[in-house]
Order: structure tokens, then C-alpha cells, then sequence
């Protein structure tokens, strides 16, 4: 999602002269979009002493990452509980409550479940790609 | 009643036979089962992997007359005394297979095998609502004497599926992501900008019998082709020649004119996430089904098996000829074609002998694009995109 401030200034176009040279500060580099950080995320204030039972609230997040990571955090054998839930349809809010047996706190098997997560996404892309690869010389060779 | 030739008393366990009875969990919480913080003493005494059959039960979502069965996934750790179902990279890299079976650009057919529905149904959700196109967000009417309100026009027109140099959308940003966001001023790193000027005037070289709008009038059709594209400052360069932005499909009839009328019109498109609205979703449709399993409990022959294989579609079941006794029978050959109808549940001949089911990791997973990119690079972009999710919390996480 966009940061406008932490993006570098698109020049002006210049509608009189269309064919100018402009200088461009990005040297030519494809602009990345994933560069930019917007995601936000909060602990509710439901958290016991010790912090090994908490809620979190996701902006901006829904069911797509809320079950997906639920699943993985319901993996980690040192959680006792974890679930989500939308408050309401109309707000872009995904709530997430982790209990743990107490080794660890909330917040690290959210950590270590988001790590799990982007790990899977790794070995799901590294499968696919090969399997891309596999799938045309096959059919290069019938 | 009487009793003759029958035993007494018939026990019966019904207790799971892979399981043993064990004293209570060693940190004495009364309970009867081991607590995963109730660690590694006790739970050698559970160490005891599960049978062939019980496995097979757990991978099988059952489909029956009135109901389905066993839908919720188990596989985490505590749930089966004495197995670890722990997270496990390794294991998922083992277990985890992808088999491409259908292979067009936009038409894509492929089986996910080893994940859960929670993370099949994160891609397939991130392919339909977030995965950034283009479509046609603003339309300024300069001229609109057709029929077809400014307001109509201008909905048809953003429908449009748009397609250009794929690295040459890399270039491109968000012009505004959420509506609360302050307007950015447009430029040619995040709009694009199209024209369609068409006017529709009479043929005079037709017969005066002529009857076909098509002839006796020039533009009296007006097609996704007549949108053209008008390049702004560095966007020539990064959507030249074949990259160039325009409609994927030409022949989407936008508007019918008469002679006199006219459209002017100018179009601004943006990136956008089907989140926002049905436009910017990249595929036509994303979807996934689970292989369904066919099980014959009891052998069906005869008159039975003519009746049982017309319960399913073509090429799921097939009547073989045992070499042997001659004997015809029943079985199972392509369970993939099937539709899990349950007709074969409603026949009282074949009542118990069949078991309908779908396996519960298995994904038959098929993705249609609308042309902007190939179906293939989608699934990519998605996984990617979840992927960024997590590493977006994770260091937010570590921030805080």
C-alpha cells in the first residue's frame, strides 16, 4: 500500500513541451512497489499480566490473512488458543486472540506464526516455479 | 427371548484400538488426556502413530445423503494425544505437490496437494480482491449524443479489461489506494490516459434497398478497439509497439450510433485492487475444487454395476471382466471427472456398498485470467502478496 511521503516526487510533465527531456531521480530503476510499509497493527488491551494471552487488531486485514494465519499459529504446540474474528462487515478490522501455555508470549507466536507463514509462501512459490518448468519441457518433448 | 446358541454377554470396545489407556496427565490437571506442557515423560507413553485406517479417515471430507462429515481440519498439535503435528518446514516442502495439468495463458488448471483450506483459500481470495490491475477509473465526456447515458457508458467503459507491457506497469503507482487518502495530482507514473472519439455518418455508396446498419452507415457500432491510447511523458517509452496499452479483447461492443450521433471521450485509468471494485479483478474467475474419492465398500456386479457407473459422468467408473470367473464388476477409474452428485446415494441396491468423499487436502485449483497478465503469473503474484502481509506485520511486530 502507498506512502506518497516516502515515495520520491513523480516530475512534472510539462503539457507544453511533451517531448523534453525531464531528469528523473530513480535512474531509470522500475519503481517497487512493495517497498512501502503500511500495515498496522495494534495489541488490545485484553492482554493478561504476564502477556502470554493477548489480542491483536489488523487494519486493513479480513479473512484472507486472518485464517490463514490463524491455521499456522494453531500449529505451534506452545499455543493453547488462537482465533480471529471480524467485529463488524462495514470497518476493515480483523481481530486476533492468542492464548499460550505461558513459555512464550502472545506476541512471539504471532511473530514466529507470520514467520511460518512467509516461509510457506516461499516453499509454495519454489514448487510452483519448478513444476512451471517441469510441465514445458514436457510438453516440449511430446 | 431366547438365547439358544448365543452368548451371554457380547462385549464390545469401541474404544479406537491405536490407543492406550494411560494414567492421568503428569501435572496432575485431572485430566485424561496429556497436555503439551505436560511434556516429554508421559507422552513417550503416547507415542504411538496412528493406523493406515485412521489416517485415511482424517484425509477423507465424507459427502453423505444429507449431510457432509469430518469437514474441520485436525492436524494441530495437541489434538491427537501423542502426535506432533507441529509446524514444520521441512515436512511441508516433502508433503507439499503442485501438478499443472492445464497450461493456457489465460486458462489456467492445476492441483495444490498438501495444504490447508485456510492457505489454498488465501491465494484464491488475493487472486479475485488483490492482486493491482488497470481499468478505467475516470471518464470525461466531452461529447456523448448516443443513446447510451454518459453514466451507463461510463460503467461499460471501466468494465473493459486493459492489457500493456507487463514491466512497463511495474513503473506504475497508486494514484490513491483508499478514498480517505488526500488526492494525489495525476501523472504519468499513476494514470493513464485513453481516447475514444468516434462519430457515426451515413454510406452513401450503398443501394438505397440496403438494410444492414453495418453498411449503410460508418460507426454504427462502437468496439473496445476504438479506445486508443495517448501516452504521457515517459509512458511512450515504457508501453511501445506491441507493449501498448489497450483492450485485451477489441470486439466488446460499447455503444450503437445512428448517423448524426457522436462520442468524445476521454478516460483516465488507475491501478486498482477487485477489493475496490469488480474492474480491477485480474481473473475472470479464481476457484478450487477438492478431488473427490469414490470408495467401493462391497464388490458391485451384474445389473448393479450397469446402474452404478451411470450414477456418475462420463469416464469416473467402467465395468471390468475379471479374467478369472468371468464376472462383471464395478470400478472406480478417474475420480477427477466426477461432480460428488450423490445420485449413486439415492439407489437402495447400492445402499452401503459406496462411499462418496473429497479429500481434504487435495486442490484442484483453476485460475481464469481477464488478459492482463497469464493466469501462471497471477498465482505467483499472489503468494507473493501474502507473502508481503506477513513480512509487513512481522516487521511491524518487531518494531513495537
Amino acid at each position: 500500500m502507498p506512502d506518497h511521503e516516502t515515495l520520491p516526487d513523480a516530475p512534472e510533465y510539462d503539457a507544453e513541451n511533451p517531448g523534453a527531456e525531464v531528469e528523473y531521480d530513480d535512474d531509470d530503476e522500475p519503481l517497487d512497489l512493495s517497498t512501502d510499509n503500511n500495515a498496522k497493527i495494534i495489541m488490545l488491551g485484553s492482554a493478561t499480566d504476564d502477556d502470554s494471552c493477548a489480542s491483536f487488531q489488523f487494519e486493513n486485514e479480513d479473512h484472507t490473512l486472518g485464517n490463514a494465519l490463524r491455521w499456522i499459529i494453531m500449529k505451534n504446540p506452545q499455543v493453547e488458543f488462537c482465533g480471529y474474528s471480524i467485529p463488524h462487515p462495514s470497518e476493515p478490522k480483523m481481530n486476533m486472540r492468542i492464548q499460550t501455555y505461558g513459555e512464550i508470549t502472545a506476541k512471539d507466536a504471532l511473530i514466529q506464526g507470520l514467520a511460518d507463514l512467509r516461509d510457506l509462501c516461499d516453499v509454495v512459490t519454489d514448487k510452483f516455479v519448478a513444476e512451471k518448468e517441469r510441465f514445458s519441457v514436457g510438453k516440449q518433448k511430446s | 427371548m431366547p438365547l439358544t446358541g448365543l452368548p451371554l454377554a457380547v462385549f464390545v470396545f469401541t474404544t479406537t484400538p491405536a490407543r492406550k489407556k494411560v494414567s492421568l496427565c503428569a501435572r496432575a490437571c485431572n485430566s485424561p488426556h496429556i497436555h503439551r506442557h505436560c511434556t516429554a515423560s508421559t507422552a513417550a507413553i503416547f507415542a504411538m502413530a496412528p493406523t493406515k485406517e485412521e489416517l485415511e479417515r482424517r484425509r477423507i471430507v465424507g459427502v453423505e445423503e444429507e449431510r457432509v462429515s469430518n469437514v474441520t481440519s485436525t492436524d494441530f498439535p495437541g489434538h491427537y494425544p501423542g502426535e506432533d503435528h507441529t509446524w514444520n518446514l521441512e515436512e511441508f516442502r516433502k508433503k507439499l505437490k503442485i501438478q499443472i495439468h492445464k497450461a493456457n495463458d489465460l486458462d489456467y488448471e492445476f492441483d495444490l496437494i498438501g495444504v490447508d483450506a485456510s492457505i489454498a483459500n488465501a491465494f484464491r481470495r488475493i487472486l479475485i480482491s488483490e492482486v493491482p490491475t488497470l481499468a478505467i477509473e475516470t471518464v470525461f465526456v466531452h461529447n456523448n449524443t448516443s443513446i447510451v447515458q454518459d453514466e451507463v457508458l461510463a460503467q461499460r467503459l471501466g468494465l473493459v479489461p486493459l492489457r500493456g507491457d507487463k514491466k512497463g506497469f511495474q513503473h506504475l503507482r497508486w494514484l490513491k489506494k483508499n478514498p480517505d487518502e488526500p488526492a494525489v495530482e495525476a501523472t504519468d507514473f499513476n494514470t493513464i490516459v485513453m481516447g475514444l472519439k468516434v462519430a457515426c455518418t451515413r454510406n452513401h455508396a450503398t443501394p438505397a434497398t440496403e438494410t444492414d446498419p453495418e453498411k449503410l452507415y460508418f460507426n454504427s457500432s462502437v468496439y473496445a478497439r476504438d479506445i486508443k491510447f495517448q501516452p504521457q511523458g515517459r509512458q511512450s517509452d515504457w508501453f511501445s509497439g506491441a507493449g501498448e496499452i489497450r483492450p485485451v479483447n477489441p470486439d466488446i461492443l460499447l455503444a450503437k450510433m445512428r448517423p448524426g450521433q457522436e462520442i468524445d471521450i476521454e478516460m483516465h485509468c488507475v491501478l486498482g485492487i477487485g477489493q475496490d471494485h469488480a474492474k480491477f479483478s485480474p481473473v475472470a474467475t479464481a476457484s478450487y475444487r477438492l478431488l473427490p474419492s469414490i470408495k467401493i465398500k462391497q464388490p458391485i456386479t451384474g445389473e448393479d454395476a450397469e446402474k452404478f457407473i451411470n450414477c456418475f459422468p462420463k469416464g469416473v467408473a467402467e465395468i471390468q471382466t475379471d479374467k478369472k470367473t468371468g464376472q462383471k464388476k464395478a470400478v472406480i477409474v478417474n475420480p477427477r471427472k466426477d461432480t460428488v452428485s450423490r445420485e449413486v446415494l439415492r439407489h437402495e441396491e447400492l445402499k452401503g456398498k459406496v462411499e462418496l468423499g473429497r479429500i481434504r487436502d487435495h486442490f484442484i485449483f483453476s485460475i481464469e485470467s481477464t488478459g492482463m497478465y497469464h493466469s501462471d503469473e497471477l498465482f505467483l503474484q499472489a503468494v507473493q502478496i501474502l507473502k508481503k502481509k506477513c513480512v509487513d506485520f512481522h516487521e511491524k511486530l518487531l518494531e513495537s
